[in-house]
């Protein structure tokens, strides 16, 4: 039983990134558009915040900054999707090795620093002692519960109203939500800014909280995780949560395992992350075959007013 | 629109597959990583030495990192050797940082042949890559961290800092109180193997009752996965613990639990000033000046150098602020007893796991058997990946 708590308690705390990044990729695919530029945008976000936290002390700045980064990747991302409807996978893609070489270079001077100081925690002192949701909840650190609120907030907006049934027909049928009135254009460029966003946080909340040290390309693979997610989450946010946790703790189970005292080398237990995701992708695949598969129909298809294409 | 999904998804687990396969190029490569055989290379490699290699008047120098120098251990601790062998000869170096340990490391290593003298390679996963530029550039000197292959014009340096992973494991020892501590270790090689079992020798020496537990990280510096690792020793119990990894994030996840830690490579007490134990240090500057200057009156020869505490090339970082006298007083006796050479590290009786005589009375292992070590003493819970 300790053994799933402290497990669930860790999947908690390295799913949290994951969770921002995944939920800022379903804002961007329910407009329609691809985002494979995560890794890069985390990374962004990361160095961002790292060099304005160390050069100001502020946390505040720190974030507005990353905010502010990831949202000019993400108006470039909207400007060659959306307007010079260029391939997404090929413009993620640069995004992403963009972002990592660019994030590399900036680290270099605050590379191996310790932050100033930890994110405040939101202390829950009534919970402690009580088992399970005092061991999970009553010392998180206010990204956590931030991420829990944005990812309910989502879902409601994006299922139970008239804002998210704009976005999900935009996603869906851009033609007919430009005939309902709805700026097809317009409202892809705030979406994909807005995801981009939060994807840069996801990165600023890896660095300020998980592993308070910059180090070049920190996130190794969680922007990938990231992007597959929403396919697991089958774009929805709440199934993100889970999904992000289930990621969060596969990340740690290896670890664990190898304490338990086990026969299987470690090399292979470094590997259940990526493994796992191929499995699922593959198992997925299989179950929902001949089935819709949840995506935006018009997922990845550039839209231009009268134009066919 | 089902063949854009279809292509999407292929694009992600292509990307899945990319970071296996990288996954597996790290795990095999080690940056600080030392040789099973050294002791043996020793008695082959180096009998006629290299001497008679010209005296050069100012020598250019130049150094290949495998980390950035802000990593705040193993690069960085070169990178202040590099300064101090500056301040004290008046040459100035260059360096690359960020080197990998693949082809990429020969193709630089062979740029910097063409225009300097001395070429230090910083990292044990340089070996190959060095030997065969040696080989083409019989005229430049290369020294080789970690490593166990040598040339006329090729030498290799490291030091004893299990010496200082026993001094480390005293504390440890004395500062535990559920008697379980944890170590954070890079990659089951005997490098490693040997400082964690000098390390849990300490800790037995002051507490019979303490216990290591040992989880391996494969990865020398990755600041997300060590901290997994360290959170899980925690969650496991361990109130003290210490990496033999690169970066400071056992320290930090250790510090949010008020548990004490130390980490390697360098003085890392700035990362938790309250929660740090200690940990092995380096000190490469001397090394690298008496290196430059053997070059510059014509005196270098091809060697296989093997620092300890008493040169300074092994150190011990100040013990944490938190550390009650009595634990410093404690290290800092064994560490005269190490000085004066009244103690032996690996002096017998030792056991390894099965309970089993691996050294026994009145006997000590052989440099070449620590280099070579593959099993765990007596009270390490963990095992290594055959």
């Amino acid at each position: 039983m300790d053994f799933l708590i402290m497990l669930l308690a860790a999947a908690i705390a390295s799913g949290t990134p994951l969770l921002i990044a995944t939920l800022g990729g379903i804002l961007n695919e329910r407009a329609g558009i691809i985002q494979l530029g995560t890794e890069g945008i985390m990374l962004m976000g990361a160095v961002t915040s790292c060099l304005l936290y160390l050069r100001t002390g502020s946390l505040g700045l720190a974030l507005l900054a990353a905010a502010g980064v990831s949202a000019a990747l993400g108006l470039i991302h909207a400007f060659m999707t959306v307007s010079l409807r260029a391939n997404h996978i090929v413009t993620g893609l640069a995004m992403t090795l963009f972002g990592t070489g660019l994030s590399a270079y900036l680290g270099k001077p605050v590379s191996g620093q310790p932050m100033p100081a930890p994110v405040p925690k939101v202390n829950l002192d009534f919970l402690d002692g009580v088992p399970v949701l005092g061991e999970l909840f009553a010392h998180l650190d206010v990204f956590t519960w931030a991420s829990f609120a944005l990812a309910v907030l989502l879902h409601l907006l994006i299922h139970r109203t008239s804002w998210g049934l704009h976005l999900r027909a935009m996603g869906d049928n851009p033609a007919t939500a430009d005939v309902m009135g709805i700026r097809v254009q317009l409202s892809r460029y705030l979406y994909v800014t807005a995801g981009a966003i939060l994807i840069g946080l996801a990165g600023a909340d890896l660095l300020l909280v998980y592993s308070p040290v910059w180090n070049e390309g920190m996130t190794a693979g969680r922007g990938w995780i990231a992007v597959a997610l929403i396919i697991f989450a089958r774009w929805n946010p709440l199934r993100a949560l889970l999904c992000a946790y289930f990621f969060g703790a596969l990340d740690s189970l290896g670890f664990r395992i190898q304490l338990e005292g086990t026969a299987i080398p470690s090399y292979f237990l470094k590997m259940i992350p990526y493994v796992v995701t191929i499995l699922v992708l593959m198992y997925l695949g299989w179950r929902n075959r001949g089935k819709p598969s949840g995506s935006p129909e018009a997922l990845g298809s550039p839209y231009i007013r009268e134009q066919r294409l | 629109m089902k063949r854009v999904i279809s292509f999407k998804a292929a694009t992600v687990m292509l990307m899945a597959l990319m970071l296996v396969t990288a996954g597996c190029g790290n795990s095999s490569s080690s940056n600080s990583g030392t040789a099973a055989n050294a002791g043996t290379a020793a008695n082959t490699g180096t009998a006629e030495g290299g001497s008679g290699k010209p005296a050069i008047e100012k020598p250019r120098v130049a150094f290949v990192y495998i980390g950035p120098p802000g990593d705040g251990g193993w690069t960085y601790e070169h990178d202040n050797g590099r300064k101090y062998m500056e301040e004290q000869t008046g040459i100035k170096a260059d360096t690359v940082e960020n080197v990998p340990e693949s082809a990429d490391a020969e193709r630089i290593i062979t740029e910097l042949a063409q225009d300097h003298d001395i070429i230090f390679t910083t990292s044990f996963g340089y070996m190959d890559y060095t030997l065969n530029v040696a080989k083409k550039f019989p005229k430049v000197i290369f020294e080789h961290a970690a490593g166990y292959k040598t040339a006329d014009n090729m030498g290799t340096y490291f030091g004893r800092n299990y010496e200082a992973s026993y001094l480390s494991g005293i504390a440890a020892g004395k500062m535990t109180k559920k008697n379980l501590i944890g170590y954070v270790g890079a990659f089951p090689i005997p490098e490693v193997i040997y400082n964690l079992n000098a390390f849990a020798l300490g800790a037995q020496s002051v507490n019979p009752d303490a216990k290591v537990s040992v989880i391996w990280s494969n990865t020398w510096y990755d600041p997300t996965a060590e901290r997994q690792a360290a959170v899980s020793l925690l969650d496991k119990g361990a109130d003290v613990l210490l990496a033999y990894q690169d970066s400071p994030a056992t320290i930090q996840a250790a510090a949010e639990r008020g548990a004490f830690a130390g980490g390697n490579d360098s003085d890392m007490s700035r990362f938790a000033p309250d929660n740090y134990l200690t940990n092995p240090t380096w000190n490469w500057g001397p090394y690298y000046t008496k290196v430059v200057k053997s070059v510059m009156d014509g005196t270098w020869k091809s060697d296989q150098y093997m620092g300890d505490l008493k040169d300074g090339m092994v150190g011990l970082a100040p013990l944490g602020a938190k550390i009650p006298e009595d634990v410093k007083k404690l290290v800092e006796d064994a560490k005269a007893k190490l000085l004066d050479g009244t103690l032996d590290v690996f002096a017998g009786p030792i056991a390894d796991q099965s309970g089993a005589a691996k050294v026994e009375q009145g006997k000590s292992l052989s440099l070449d058997d620590i280099l070579a070590m593959d099993w765990l003493v007596k009270g390490v819970d963990g095992s290594i990946p055959k």
